[in-house]
C-alpha cells in the first residue's frame, strides 16, 4: 500500500479508470452503450476508452435500450463480459423486460450451465436540475428480482473497486451510479481492495442513532451527523454499498449498539428498500429497538420538475427531523 | 373453526400437501376448453367466416417463375430483383394486409404440393448434392418429429404435461432449416422448435421437462449449440444477434439462426435485433415461421406488408420460402447461413407455413378460424409432399415406410415412458442456481425452508 498508488479522483474518473483497468486485464470485457465511444458518454464516464481500446471493445450502439441489454446477453453467452451503459435511470425501462425476464433468469433456467456476467451501469438519482426521466431511483424494482445483484457506490474508492468486482462477478450486476456525486473527489488506492462487494461499511461511528444510506444519500447523512454532533448527538452512519444482497448483519450490529435506526434513500419510501430494512431489522432487533425504524425518502408521486426537486429529495432537515422523532420515543 | 395443535396441523399438511403438486392431474382439466377437439366439432366459426380459402391457392406457378420466383428485398445488391415484382409492391400500397395469401411470385418452392420437383436456378445448387438417402433422411426427420409432437399432445391430454405447443404442419420449415445448420452454428429457438432441436441432436425427452413442470429449461445449451426455449416473444432474437456479434469479434466463420413467428415480428425486440444485426453486419439468419396465426390473431393484425419485405427497410435481404417444402427451406437457409459465414450479414427468411393445430393445448382455434382454411393447408402437407416425391422418383420402397412406422412407434413409447418416469425435482431446487456467486438472502431463506421442512418430520414423530 504505497502512497504512490493513492490518487485523488472524482467518482466519474474512478469509474473510468476502473473500466480501463478491466478492459486491459481481460480481452473479453466490452463497454457498450449510446454515446459511450467518441463522446465518452454524456457524463464522460467512458471518456477516452474507445480511443485506446478501439470500436470493437468500446461500442457505440444504436439508440435502443432493449437491444443494448439483449445483445449483451448474447455476447455473454458467447463468452464476453459486457458492461453496458443506460444513459439515464428513466431510460432503463425499455430494457427492463430483457433485464428481468432474460438476464436475471438464464442462470437458473439453465441449471447453472449458462452464466451471464453482464454489468448494467445506470446513472441515477436527482439533484442535478434535469428534465423528467433523468432523476429517478428505481433500485427497488431491480433488487426485488431474484437473479440480479444491485449495488451503488457512494465514493470514488468504492466506485473504482466495486466496478472491478461487478465485472468479475459471474452474476448480472445492476450498477447504480450516483450522478449528482460524479464530480465529488476522494482518495483511491488502486492497489488495495477495501472489502467484499456486498459488505456494508460504517463510515462514521456513533452511539445514539444509526443512519443507513447508500449512493447519493451517504454524503447527506454524513452532513446530518456533523449537524447533529453540534447538538450533542452522536449518529452512526452506515453505507450499505450493496442493495441486493443487503448486509443485514452490519445493520443489525449497528442497531444493537445505538438502538435506533433511520433509513434514508431518494427513492419513494413506499415499498422501497427502506421498507425491507425496517421489516428485517424489526424482526432481528425487536428487543433492542427503543423506537420504530423510520424512513426518509421520496414521495409516492412522479419525480417532480427540477424547480421542486429540493422539496422532494431528502435533505438535512428532513433527516434531522427523523432523528428527533426517533429519539423522542 | 376448530383449533388444532401445531404438530397436528403440520402432520396433516405434510400428508396432504404432496398430492397434485406435480402436474399429474387427470386428463381433461387443462384441455377441457376443447384444445384438442377437432375444430370441425365446434360448428362453423363466425369470426373466421370472412377468411375464406384464399390462402389455399397452390403455387404451381412457381414452376414457370423459375428464378423470377425468388424475391430478395435487399437494400444493396438486390435491386434488379425488387424491380421484377411490381405486383407485390402495388398490392402492398393499394390494399391493406396483403401478406397472408402467398403470392406465387413471392415464394421460393422446389417441391410442389403434389411432390413435383420445381427447377430453381438460384437455389437448386444448395440441394444438388442430396442423395436419395439424404432425402429419405429428411422424410424420416419429419415423420419422427410429427410422431414425437403427437405423443406430447397426447401426454398433455392424459395429464402428464401441463401444456404443449404443437409444431404440427411446420415440420418442413423446421427440419429444412435445422438440417441447414452446421454443428458450430448456434440456434436460438422459441418454444415450438421441436424439429430443430431434433436436428441439433437434443434428446426430445429433454424438451418435455419444462412442459411437465420439473424444470425451466432441460438441456445444456452449449452441448448442442441449441439455446433454451424462450417464452417471452421475440426476446431471443436479440440474444442471437449478440451471439452473432461475438462470433464476428472472434473471427469465427460460424453463423447464428434465430427462430420466431409472425406475431413476434411485431415485437420491438425483433425490430431492434434487425437494427443491431444490420449495423454490425452480424452473421445471423432470422428464420420467421409465418404460421398465419399468433394465437387468435391472423398475420393481418401484425403487418400490412409481407413479412419478408421488412428486411428491406433494415438494409438486408428478405426471402419468402414455401414453409411446407422441406427442400426449399433447406436450400434457402443454407444460402442465408453461407452468406452470413462469408461476412455478408443478416438475412430474413420468412417460411410461409401453417399451424395445423392449436397455438398450445390450452387454445381452441375453432373460436377464431374457419375450418376451410385448415383443409386447404392440409393439401400442402410437408410430409405427404416429400413422400409423393420419393415414391415418384423411385427413391424408396414400402419397406422403408414400414420400418419408419415401427421406429415412430418406438419413439412414441420411449417418450411416453420417459415422461412418466421423470422425477419431480428436489424441494431445494427452488434455491439452486439463483446466483452463480451466491447471495446471502438465498442462503438465509434456504436455511429457513430447511428448518420448516424438518419441522414436518418432527411433527410426524421423526419420520
Amino acid at each position: 500500500m504505497s502512497d504512490q498508488k493513492t490518487e485523488k479522483m472524482a467518482i466519474a474518473k474512478a469509474i473510468n479508470e476502473s473500466l480501463r483497468q478491466a478492459l486491459e486485464a481481460d480481452p473479453k470485457v466490452l463497454v457498450m452503450g449510446e454515446d459511450v465511444g467518441k463522446l465518452g458518454g454524456v457524463f464522460r464516464v467512458t471518456d477516452g476508452l474507445q480511443k485506446d481500446f478501439g470500436e470493437e471493445r468500446v461500442i457505440d450502439t444504436p439508440l435502443a435500450e432493449s437491444g443494448i441489454v439483449g445483445t449483451a446477453i448474447g455476447l455473454a453467452l458467447r463468452g464476453y463480459r459486457p458492461v453496458v451503459e443506460i444513459q439515464f435511470d428513466g431510460f432503463v425501462f425499455p430494457a427492463y423486460d430483457q433485464i428481468v425476464t432474460q438476464l436475471a433468469k438464464m442462470y437458473a433456467r439453465s441449471l447453472g450451465k449458462v452464466k451471464l456476467p453482464v454489468v448494467v451501469r445506470i446513472p441515477y438519482g436527482g439533484g442535478i436540475g434535469a428534465v423528467e426521466h433523468h432523476s429517478e431511483s428505481p433500485e427497488a424494482l431491480f433488487a426485488h428480482v431474484a437473479g440480479l445483484k444491485v449495488v451503488s457506490p457512494s465514493n470514488a474508492s468504492d466506485a473504482y473497486w466495486m466496478m472491478q468486482q461487478a465485472i468479475q462477478s459471474d452474476d448480472p450486476v445492476i450498477f447504480f451510479e450516483p450522478k449528482r456525486r460524479y464530480w465529488d473527489k476522494g482518495e483511491v488506492n488502486t492497489e488495495s481492495i477495501p472489502g467484499p462487494l456486498h459488505r456494508a461499511r460504517v463510515v462514521r461511528e456513533g452511539t445514539d442513532v444509526t443512519l443507513v444510506a447508500y449512493g447519493p444519500m451517504v454524503k447527506l447523512c454524513l452532513e446530518v451527523a456533523d449537524a447533529a454532533a453540534e447538538e450533542g448527538r452522536s449518529l452512526e452512519v452506515l453505507d450499505l454499498r450493496s442493495i441486493s444482497p443487503l448486509d443485514f448483519d452490519s445493520v443489525q450490529a449497528s442497531v444493537e449498539k445505538t438502538r435506533r435506526l433511520v433509513v434514508v434513500h431518494e427513492a419513494p419510501v413506499f415499498l422501497g428498500s427502506g421498507a425491507e430494512i425496517a421489516a428485517r431489522i424489526t424482526e432481528r432487533c425487536f428487543y433492542h429497538l427503543e423506537a420504530p425504524v423510520l424512513r426518509v425518502g421520496g414521495y409516492h408521486a412522479p419525480y417532480p420538475p427540477a424547480r421542486l426537486e429540493e422539496s422532494y429529495l431528502p435533505d438535512l432537515d428532513r433527516v434531522l427531523d427523523a432523528v428527533d422523532r426517533s429519539l423522542a420515543y | 373453526m376448530t383449533v388444532e395443535s401445531t404438530a397436528a396441523r403440520k402432520a396433516r399438511r405434510s400428508a396432504g400437501g404432496k398430492a397434485g403438486a406435480t402436474g399429474t392431474e387427470p386428463a381433461g382439466s387443462a384441455g377441457e376448453a376443447g384444445a384438442g377437439a377437432d375444430p370441425a366439432d365446434k360448428g362453423t366459426g363466425t369470426a373466421g367466416a370472412k377468411r375464406t380459402a384464399s390462402t389455399g391457392r397452390t403455387t404451381r406457378a412457381g414452376k414457370t417463375a423459375g428464378t423470377a420466383g425468388t424475391t430478395r428485398a435487399t437494400g444493396t445488391s438486390g435491386g434488379k430483383r425488387a424491380a421484377s415484382k411490381p405486383r407485390a409492391a402495388k398490392k402492398a400500397a393499394g390494399k391493406p394486409a396483403a401478406s397472408t395469401a402467398a403470392d406465387e411470385h413471392d415464394l421460393v418452392q422446389l417441391l410442389t404440393p403434389e411432390g413435383e420437383r420445381v427447377e430453381n436456378a438460384e437455389y437448386d445448387p444448395y440441394v444438388a448434392d442430396l442423395t436419395p438417402e439424404d432425402l429419405r433422411g429428411l422424410y424420416r426427420d419429419m415423420v419422427l418429429t410429427r410422431r414425437f409432437d403427437a405423443e406430447a399432445t397426447s401426454l398433455q391430454r392424459q395429464g402428464e404435461l401441463g401444456l404443449w405447443a404443437s409444431l404440427l404442419g411446420q415440420e418442413a420449415a423446421q427440419i429444412g432449416s435445422g438440417r441447414a445448420t452446421r454443428p458450430d452454428d448456434y440456434v436460438f429457438p422459441t418454444y415450438r422448435e421441436h424439429g430443430v432441436a431434433w436436428c441439433r441432436g437434443v434428446d426430445p425427452t429433454n424438451l418435455l421437462g419444462m412442459f411437465r413442470g420439473v424444470n425451466n429449461g432441460g438441456w445444456d445449451p452449449n452441448s448442442n449449440n441449441f439455446h433454451l426455449y424462450t417464452i417471452v416473444i421475440g426476446s431471443q432474437t436479440l440474444h442471437a444477434t449478440g451471439y452473432a456479434m461475438g462470433i464476428a469479434k472472434d473471427g469465427a466463420d460460424a453463423a447464428v439462426i434465430a427462430y420466431f413467428g409472425d406475431g413476434a415480428s411485431s415485437q420491438g425486440d425483433v425490430a431492434e435485433s434487425f437494427t443491431f444485426s444490420a449495423v454490425y453486419n452480424a452473421p445471423v439468419v432470422f428464420f420467421c415461421q409465418n404460421n398465419q396465426w399468433a394465437i387468435s390473431e391472423p398475420t393481418e393484425k401484425q403487418t400490412r406488408v409481407p413479412l419478408y419485405q421488412r428486411a428491406r427497410g433494415y438494409g438486408f435481404p428478405g426471402v419468402r420460402v414455401d414453409g411446407n417444402d422441406v427442400l426449399a427451406c433447406l436450400a434457402v437457409t443454407k444460402w442465408a447461413l453461407e452468406r452470413a459465414r462469408r461476412g455478408e450479414g443478416p438475412t430474413l427468411v420468412e417460411a410461409f407455413t401453417y399451424r395445423m393445430g392449436a397455438h398450445t393445448t390450452s387454445d381452441d382455434p375453432s373460436r377464431y378460424r374457419h375450418d376451410d382454411e385448415r383443409v386447404a393447408w392440409e393439401a400442402k402437407d410437408p410430409i405427404a409432399r416429400l413422400r409423393a416425391h420419393l415414391t415418384a422418383a423411385n427413391h424408396t420402397d414400402e419397406g422403408f415406410f414400414a420400418e419408419l412406422e415401427d421406429e415412430s412407434e418406438a419413439l412414441g413409447r420411449r417418450v411416453r415412458e420417459a415422461v412418466r418416469a421423470m422425477p419431480d425435482p428436489d424441494h431445494f431446487a427452488i434455491f439452486e442456481n439463483a446466483y452463480a456467486d451466491g447471495h446471502a438472502l438465498v442462503d438465509e431463506e434456504r436455511a429457513q425452508f430447511a428448518a420448516y421442512q424438518a419441522s414436518f418430520a418432527d411433527a410426524e414423530g421423526g419420520k
